[in-house]
């Protein structure tokens, strides 16, 4: 660390205050290049948020004494913004209808829905069209019917230019400060250029140019017309679109035009998680499995820890630390690649598992519910017990000797000197660490993506929920999952269900664990 | 950060950390022995092979049982990386071909950068373990060294955050970034910089308290020395205490690493574009989708980008175990 160093030379608290200055010069520089850009932006209260965090963090440097805040501050302040922050965040989320569709303001779908239901009006003019290129977006360099030449993006509508190079036949090929495409760009980029809506205003309601071919641009207004006085859109056959209060326009239909925007929905996701039938029956399974999951997990590693614990502890045996060293293998591959690793060996068709020590046979360990999720604790096993081996073996090394030889002359067997003595001192002593490996195994993500994506699914389900999917894994597919639109409400109000199981979990254990009471 | 039954679990285990627990206690235990095999000799032949067995053969029948289900899987998916044959069937047959193709096909991939998402890996994994062990060791002196108001509820906090790992917030997390994004792009979803930014913020949650407990091992005596001396704050932290807590710091660095170099979850969200992404994210999709066809490739790329966390950990296993059997030797 060069700070280091350099404290260490003579004259350090000139250069450690140098050096402090430079970093909060750095740190202030920063600040200010964020709340210009906010400032041009106009978010005011991020712009309030970040220049009151700048003043209190150069207070606490600048001033003599408050040495635990300087120390705090940085890692206080990650924490505040990516932990903190984000929880109360996902419990905001899990009040509103965000997701696909929904995830913008009013104002912003109003203007979206006019952009989006464009179609072409009958018998309008047609613009000469060039597309450019500048900083990897698109423009159109259009020439109208009466010769005058405009140029505009999606994000600026169009405004004449008087500076454009004209060929012979008065249309308008190129602007300085753009680049034209050549023909072969526009076929490659055909989907692209397709999709472009150049607007004529900043009001939608003006219609925009958009292009089939490339070469000729056509006017498009909004099939859908908006009312800003009823609050209403009218289509062409004279349906009307209200603001139905759920943060879409329907019709009378029911019918809803997308997008729509985000709304305070109250308890509506949590009344829909237990009272839909759709997705209460799995939301059910799925928590009942992740208690199941994790208990069982946290059972058969240390189990199978204990008991190999036990049968390498035995003074002079030959060959331990080979075993040892071999067996801490699984805790060193690193996790995520496990789950990928058995997915091969328990492929059903090709796999090891299947061809060579089953013969053939076409046992679906992956996709029969009941299958998988015994591949799933398997496979976990694999990967859990070398820790459960590692903490059994250090916890009855530490149970002293005497303990035993006092039972053994007492008359005690073996086996009661496990049961009555070493068990109970050992449970003592690895009984934290178990709860944590059970609050681990309870968001134990990847071991089940990774395997079996949660699948096999449940096809009666209302969300895409399947045998093996813990609430992490719910939570994940039912906000960022493929085929079923993405839900980010819904899936904060999972996410809240799994902070009020481990908070419950985690007060109960601290109490058992009194680990509090050793806080000095 | 998580790890495979989260090591970094805080009670008490940094008070603890000290490899020579463990050590000592295996120690005491040679010397045990020969009480029980000297005069064995003479027994030993009376009894025979049936006495070895009961005594100490069947533990040798376990051990190799478990070599097997330990170290079978390893082994198949190295087979796997060097059969030529490409499909998971042909993978079957173990080390029949030793071939290093699928090593030097990997990096010609135009579709899956393996290249770039192992040097991505690297790059945010030690960015964010440098990150959290720097944070987590400022943490931790302050609440070693310093008291001052607030000083209880922020260790319980600590306890407490560290129940809640950050992937529960993964919506939030993902809607936060998009929203950074709008105006800053630089640390927006679709960057590496977004992505570390997010996992510093768990540094203080997991690692401090285990750092805490060991910063409280080192004697006050020490820092009250070098304060008569006319150290300042900032050069006893950086040139005293920083040096004597580096077994510590190593641990933390490398759970650290280990969490962050397979975190899936935010991730596979964050890091949209192929360039961009992880090995975990990129691995991942390259196999999950055709699974028995690109399977000798994907266990190239998974034998790579096991070797330098698996080396680091063997390599700093003492330290390790010693972190995490302390918590369970009192």
């Amino acid at each position: 660390m060069p700070a280091s160093r350099l404290a260490a030379s003579s004259g350090s608290s000139m250069r450690s205050w140098a050096i402090k200055i430079v970093l909060l010069g750095l740190v202030d520089a920063l600040a200010v290049f964020a709340m210009f850009v906010l400032f041009m932006q106009e978010s005011w209260i991020v712009f309030g948020v970040t220049l009151a965090v700048t003043i209190v963090i150069n207070w606490i440097y600048l001033r003599p004494g408050g040495l635990p805040a300087k120390y705090l501050a940085p890692g206080l302040l990650f924490l505040a913004v990516f932990q903190i922050f984000v929880v109360v965040y996902s419990g905001y989320i899990a009040f509103t209808n965000y997701g696909d569709g929904r995830n913008g303001t009013k104002a912003d779908a109003i203007e979206n829905i006019q952009l989006t239901s464009l179609s072409r009006v009958a018998d309008s003019p047609t613009y000469r069209l060039q597309v450019l290129e500048q900083n990897g977006s698109y423009s159109f360099l259009v020439t109208d019917p009466d010769g005058d030449v405009l140029v505009g993006n999606p994000d600026q509508p169009l405004t004449e230019v008087t500076n454009a190079e004209i060929d012979g036949t008065g249309k308008a090929i190129s602007l300085d400060g753009y680049t034209t495409l050549s023909f072969a760009d526009l076929l490659n980029n055909q989907r692209a250029i397709t999709s472009l809506s150049v607007p004529f205003s900043d009001d939608p309601a003006d219609g925009a140019l958009r292009t089939p071919d490339g070469s000729n641009a056509y006017v498009y207004e909004s099939a859908l017309e908006y009312d800003e006085a009823s609050d209403t859109f009218t289509d062409a056959t004279g349906l009307v679109y209200r603001d139905g209060g759920e943060g879409a326009y329907v019709n009378d239909d029911g019918r809803e035009l997308i997008p729509g925007w985000t709304i305070n929905v109250g308890f509506d996701n949590f009344v829909t998680a237990f009272s839909n039938d759709d997705i209460r029956g799995p939301l059910i399974s799925v928590t009942i499995w992740t208690f199941a999951f994790a208990i069982l997990s946290v059972a058969t590693t240390f189990i199978l820890g204990l008991f190999l614990a036990i049968v390498f502890n035995k003074p002079g045996m030959k060959g331990k630390k080979v075993y040892r060293l071999i067996m801490i293998l699984p805790y060193a591959f690193p996790a995520f690649l496990s789950g990928l690793v058995w997915l091969g060996l328990f492929n059903q068709d090709f796999g090891f598992i299947n061809q060579v020590i089953f013969g053939g046979a076409a046992i679906p360990w992956l996709t029969d519910p009941w299958l998988a999720k015994a591949s799933v604790l398997i496979v976990n096993l694999w990967l859990g017990f070398p820790y459960m081996f590692l903490i059994c073996t250090g916890a009855l090394q530490s149970i002293p000797e005497e303990l035993t030889e006092a039972a053994t002359v007492d008359g005690a067997r073996p086996w009661a000197v496990f049961r009555l003595i070493k068990f109970p001192l050992l449970l003592v002593s690895v009984a934290p660490l178990l709860i944590s490996s059970f609050a681990f195994n309870f968001n134990n993500f990847n071991i089940i993506y990774m395997l079996t994506g949660g699948g096999p699914r449940d096809i009666n389900a209302g969300v895409d929920a399947g045998a093996t999917d813990i609430l992490i894994t719910l939570v994940y597919k039912v906000a960022f999952g493929e085929g079923t639109g993405r839900d980010y409400g819904l899936a904060s109000a999972f996410a809240i269900l799994i902070f009020i199981i481990v908070a419950t979990v985690s007060i109960i254990s601290f109490r058992q664990t009194k680990a509090l009471e050793e806080l000095n | 950060m998580t790890n495979p039954f989260n090591p970094s679990d805080g009670q008490e285990i940094g008070a603890r950390l000290n490899p020579a627990v463990a050590g000592a206690a295996t120690t005491v235990r040679d010397r045990d022995e020969p009480r029980e095999t000297r005069p064995s000799i003479p027994e030993r032949r009376r009894r025979g092979f049936g006495y070895w067995f009961r005594d100490t053969g069947w533990r040798h029948l376990i051990g190799v049982v478990m070599l097997v289900f330990a170290a079978f899987p390893l082994a198949y998916v190295l087979s796997a990386s060097l059969n030529p044959t490409g499909t998971l069937v042909g993978s079957n047959t173990l080390f029949r071909t030793i071939d290093f193709g699928n090593y030097v096909e990997l990096f010609q991939l135009p579709q899956q950068p393996y290249a770039a998402w192992f040097v991505n890996t690297m790059v945010i994994g030690l960015t964010t373990s440098l990150g959290t062990v720097f944070l987590g060791a400022l943490a931790a002196y302050a609440f070693s060294r310093m008291r001052f108001t607030g000083r209880r509820v922020g260790l319980l906090t600590l306890l407490l955050v560290q129940m809640f790992p950050q992937l529960l917030g993964v919506v939030a997390i993902f809607l936060l970034l998009s929203g950074i994004g709008e105006i800053f792009p630089q640390i927006g979803i679709g960057t590496q910089a977004g992505l570390i930014l997010v996992y510093l913020g768990g540094a203080l949650g997991v690692n401090t308290y285990l750092m805490y407990g060991f910063f409280n091992t080192i004697p006050v005596s020490i820092d009250e020395a070098a304060k008569i001396d006319g150290a300042s704050h900032a050069r006893i932290f950086f040139t005293i205490i920083l040096r004597l807590v580096a077994p510590i710091l190593a641990v933390v660095g490398l759970l650290s690493f280990i969490g962050t170099t397979s975190e899936f979850v935010i991730a596979s969200i964050v890091l949209t574009s192929p360039e961009t992404q992880t090995l975990a994210v990129g691995l991942y999709q390259f196999v999950s989708q055709e699974t028995s066809t690109n399977w000798t490739l994907f266990s190239a790329g998974a034998v790579l980008a096991a070797i330098p966390v698996m080396a680091l950990f063997l390599y700093l296993q003492k330290y390790i175990i010693g972190g995490l059997t302390a918590g369970s030797v009192k």
